[in-house]
């Protein structure tokens, strides 16, 4: 245990110093990277012994001098979960990061950006070990705030303040709803000890279900759920590539945590949680990857990509909770067991998608995929190691985005859920939802991948690319490997989730691990089928090689149907390649076009712009705020400017609560 | 005895093209091309130098491996009548989809790799139906699967194992719904009219001849045995759900392989009677074919 706060106490030493190191970007750049990668690397030795033993292990409490609060931690493995991808990753970025970084070394501070990263990774971590509430909401704002200024970490550029303040604001929103749910939490205890709480006995009642709607917003403006998403496609394309990484690998698995931890506290879910969450995980599945395929920015792509595999988790874990409240322990099993590692699996891939977007950003300097093409020819390490990402993100096999939806699956198709009404029809909800967001998932990172990577450079910027250095290839590199290596362990890796998933059902151990196992067992042959699969792909390439050897091979262009004069910017764009589905989909996404159509006999130019921009941004919230601000622009009058009349503000407010509370006293 | 589905797709595949080709001359008045052509065709091209565009890179050269073992192994968890598959486990059928997805990603790679604005058009509308088409082959699997055993996490095996006569007798309507519905799904996702025309790369029905312009020699041969061994698969999940078994191996595989040539029959009855339709009411024919297996859905929660 005191391993992980010795790693806790080198970040935030190592942040301090970098901050110190001042106007030596360099140096700030050296110590934040290597304070990052050494506390993360500390702090993970007491995770992966839990998860490998399955007992917690407990600090404190330590009295602090704040009401209600107590220094108290615990990695149980259901922390220890969240927290190795949330450590494993955040080492990883640090390790990318100051490659990604140094070239900023001339122009900007690099002290504050580490010193803020590590906080971020802090916070992160205090939150799934924190078993006491204030500790918790505190953590909870360190992540939040230090995940702001690295937000604003290209602070000059009016956009990115602009994405900013949409997170803070949103973030806070957030923040409102968890203060109201641990008070509630901890009013029937008088104690915001997690483990007091437990021992006043589960909530349950109208109280409970106050609470699990409080924790779904709360948790849910961080996770992303549609429609409480606004921030992020803002937020995550603003911040440097790494910071993206891990604000969107992990940091908003940290909402999934805080509702899966609320739900530790309530008693037997009633069936409409199940279908509340269904139908959020339906909604940020199908149009996270709907907008997803409609950006043309390879960031916001990938940000709204985000969105879909909270969906996806929310789905399992909706079907987790069904089961619950059906009493179904297999399907609690399998959509808990398929969420919960989707959880990882999604903060391994999209780690490196971010990263290898990072990478183009870096050799490009445009996130613009419209702009992009050929880039496997100038980096292809990172083309190669995107392409694992994409596929692994878009849920085929071998790569471990679709062992998770393999279980999920195998939850919904359970026999007795197709008993009742009450099972069937979410059920079928994940069945065709899941069908249609691996289908769209496909056709978007075929588009990402295919549009930058392969075919012809349609810029110059493009053409001369530059590779990144060492630095930014290797955490690629591992990232990919445990894609393949997580699809292809994935009976073992199911295992290990035993004393995770006795943790979130409270089932007992024996129970969990006969429905685990019997889990399991399909798992294997599907690893012995996709291992076929790569085995055959071997044989015939080697099959290929034999018969062509001492043949003729040739070289020419690409066919062009007897053109004369193919350019490269007749090629498929992102737009045109997702506008049979855009189209599709026109009533939902909303998408703006800007047509300068070609005039007259010699017309000289013509032009096509497409935005997409978010729908319940547009119709949603800019309304809504835009109605709260004539609100208090009514209020104006008290805001004059004067400072006499505030104090007397100040002193009536004074006057107006001594009285309140004479009064409450008599 | 679980090798023989597999060895006689491995085997007859091609030979379902020739068929389909060989009615579709009879309809237009010719005596048509012999009923081995494509394996001619194939092991012409297997013995022929390959030519590369000088835009592509080891993608392109990847789609057609990815894509014919991605499909290999989709052909060894199907079964045929009821003789069981090589490779048979519960939630097999998610595999089955993903595998032949995992086949269209690669395909599409590939496409977009040649830098063609042809072939990235084909690429574009692939991706298109074959999305709208996912959703159709998972509900109308786990509508038959809920019918026939009363529990759908089942495998593959099991649910044509489970479509008997008495089935047909009792819920005969469901089976019709999803055998339309997985018919529509099989035309899409083999590229056939009214989706796409097979015989042509033209501007018009450009989805996936168009998507592999650019392949030769082994690689197209690869690419042409993998499209017919995904014609044989699917045609055989569709045979699986119409062809009652009666539990004796010999008659079931006897009765399924006549049933796949008269699936070969009808779909060449098909193109040649049928025009391909407008892209834009291909979509709207996929959401029908979603619709029959929902429909198929509620059909069995009413009874």
């Amino acid at each position: 245990m005191e391993t992980l706060l010795v790693g806790i106490a080198i970040l935030l030493v190592g942040g301090a110093l970098a901050l110190l190191a001042g106007s030596r970007s360099r140096v700030s750049n050296a110590i934040g990277a290597l304070s990052a990668v050494a506390g993360c690397a500390a702090a993970l030795v007491p995770v992966l012994d839990v998860l490998r033993t399955g007992e917690a292990i407990s600090y404190g409490p330590v009295a602090w001098n704040v009401p209600y609060g107590s220094f108290v931690v615990e990695v149980s493995p259901l922390s220890a979960w969240f927290a190795l991808p949330i450590l494993g990753l955040s080492l990883l970025a640090a390790v990318y990061g100051a490659g990604y970084t140094a070239h900023y070394a001339d122009k900007k501070l690099l002290g504050p950006p580490w010193f803020f990263y590590n906080l971020l990774v802090v916070g992160m971590v205090l939150v799934v070990v924190a078993r006491n509430g204030v500790l918790f909401l505190v953590s909870w704002e360190v992540m939040s705030l230090a995940s702001y200024f690295l937000v604003t970490f290209e602070h000059e550029k009016q956009s990115v303040r602009e994405a900013g303040r949409v997170y803070l604001i949103a973030t806070h929103l957030g923040t409102a709803c968890l203060l109201a749910l641990f008070v509630l939490l901890g009013s029937k205890a008088g104690s915001l000890d997690f483990a007091a709480i437990r021992q006043a006995g589960a909530i349950t009642g109208p109280l409970a279900n106050g609470l699990f709607l409080l924790a779904i917003i709360g948790f849910g403006t961080k996770a992303g759920f549609m429609p409480l998403h606004v921030w992020l496609p803002e937020a995550h394309p603003a911040a440097p590539s790494h910071v993206s990484s891990v604000m969107s690998g992990v940091m908003i698995k940290t909402g999934i945590y805080g509702l899966v931890m609320t739900l530790g506290f309530l008693g037997s879910p009633p069936t409409w949680w199940g279908w509340l969450l269904i139908g959020i995980g339906v909604s940020s599945g199908v149009l996270g990857v709907l907008f997803a395929l409609a950006q043309h920015d390879l960031k916001r792509l990938l940000a709204y990509h985000s969105v879909e595999n909270i969906g996806i988790i929310a789905l399992g874990l909706g079907v987790g909770l069904l089961g619950m409240s059906l009493n179904h322990p297999e399907m609690v099993v399998l959509g808990f067991g398929g969420g919960l590692l989707h959880v990882l699996n999604h903060a391994v891939f999209k780690g490196l998608l971010f990263l290898g977007a990072g990478a183009v950003i870096h050799g490009t300097h445009t996130a613009e995929i419209d702009e992009l093409g050929g880039l496997q020819r100038k980096m292809p390490l990172t083309a190669i190691t995107f392409l694992v990402g994409a596929v692994a993100i878009s849920g085929l096999p071998p790569l471990n985005g679709f062992i998770s939806e393999f279980l999920i699956y195998l939850g919904s198709y359970e026999e007795e859920i197709f008993l009742t009404a009450a099972g069937s029809v979410p059920a079928l909800a994940v069945i065709g939802s899941l069908a249609l967001i691996g289908g769209l998932a496909l056709a978007c990172f075929t588009k990402a991948f295919g549009v930058v990577f392969l075919g012809e450079p349609r810029r110059d910027h493009a053409r001369n690319a530059r590779p990144p250095g060492l630095l930014m290839q290797a955490p690629m590199v591992v990232l990919a490997a445990l894609c393949l290596g997580i699809g292809l362990a994935a009976p073992w890796v199911v295992g290990q989730m035993e004393a995770v998933l006795v943790g979130v059902t409270g089932e007992a151990p024996d129970a969990i691990g006969e429905h685990l196992a019997s889990a399991t067992s399909p798992l294997i042959s599907v690893v012995i089928a996709t291992a076929t699969v790569l085995g055959l792909c071997i044989v015939l390439v080697v099959v290929r090689k034999l018969l062509l050897s001492g043949r003729e091979i040739g070289e020419s262009g690409t066919w062009d149907c007897g053109y004369a004069q193919p350019t490269e910017r007749m090629q498929y764009t992102s737009s045109s390649y997702a506008q049979p589905i855009t189209w599709f989909f026109a009533s939902v996404l909303r998408t703006r076009k800007t047509l300068k159509a070609p005039e007259g006999l010699f017309p000289a130019d013509a032009s096509l712009h497409t935005e997409t921009p978010d729908v319940s941004m547009e119709h949603g919230y800019r309304p809504a705020f835009s109605l709260i601000n004539w609100l208090f622009s009514k209020l104006q009058w008290i805001q004059h400017g004067r400072v006499n009349f505030y104090v007397m503000y100040i002193a009536l407010t004074i006057v107006v609560l001594l009285v309140w509370f004479l009064g409450a006293r008599a | 005895m679980n090798f023989i589905p597999l060895i006689l797709a491995l085997g007859i595949a091609p030979f379902m093209v020739g068929l389909i080709n060989r009615v579709k001359a009879i309809f237009g008045g010719r005596q048509g091309q012999p009923l081995l052509q494509p394996y001619y065709d194939i092991w012409k091209l297997l013995h022929k130098g390959a030519v590369y565009s000088r835009t592509t890179s080891w993608v392109f050269r990847a789609g057609p491996i990815v894509t014919l073992a991605g499909v290999l192994v989709a052909t060894a968890l199907m079964p045929l009548g009821s003789c069981p598959s090589l490779i048979s486990f519960s939630g097999d059928l998610i595999l089955f989809a993903y595998l032949l997805a995992l086949g269209r990603f690669f395909t599409v790679a590939a496409a977009l790799d040649t830098g063609s604005p042809f072939e990235g058009m084909g690429a574009s509308r692939e991706v298109f139906f074959s999305t709208l088409a996912e959703p159709a082959l998972l509900l109308g699997l786990a509508a038959v699967a809920k019918k026939a055993i009363g529990t759908p996490l089942i495998s593959l095996t099991e649910i044509h194992q489970h479509v008997t006569p008495e089935l047909w007798a009792g819920s005969g309507l469901i089976l019709v719904f999803v055998a339309i519905a997985f018919l529509l799904v099989y035309l899409a996702e083999n590229s056939r009219i009214p989706v796409d025309d097979p015989n042509t790369h033209l501007e018009l029905t450009m989805i996936h001849e168009v998507m592999v312009l650019d392949h030769s020699g082994p690689d197209f041969a690869f690419i042409l045995y993998g499209a017919a061994l995904k014609l044989w698969v699917l045609g055989a999940l569709i045979v699986g759900m119409v062809v009652p078994n009666t539990g004796y191996m010999v008659i079931d595989l006897a009765t399924s392989l006549v049933g796949m040539f008269v699936l070969a029959v009808l779909v060449g009855v098909i193109e040649s009677v049928m025009g391909r339709l407008r892209l834009l009411r291909v979509s709207q024919l996929l959401v029908g074919a979603t619709a029959l297996s929902v429909l198929a859905l509620v059909l069995e929660y009413r009874g």
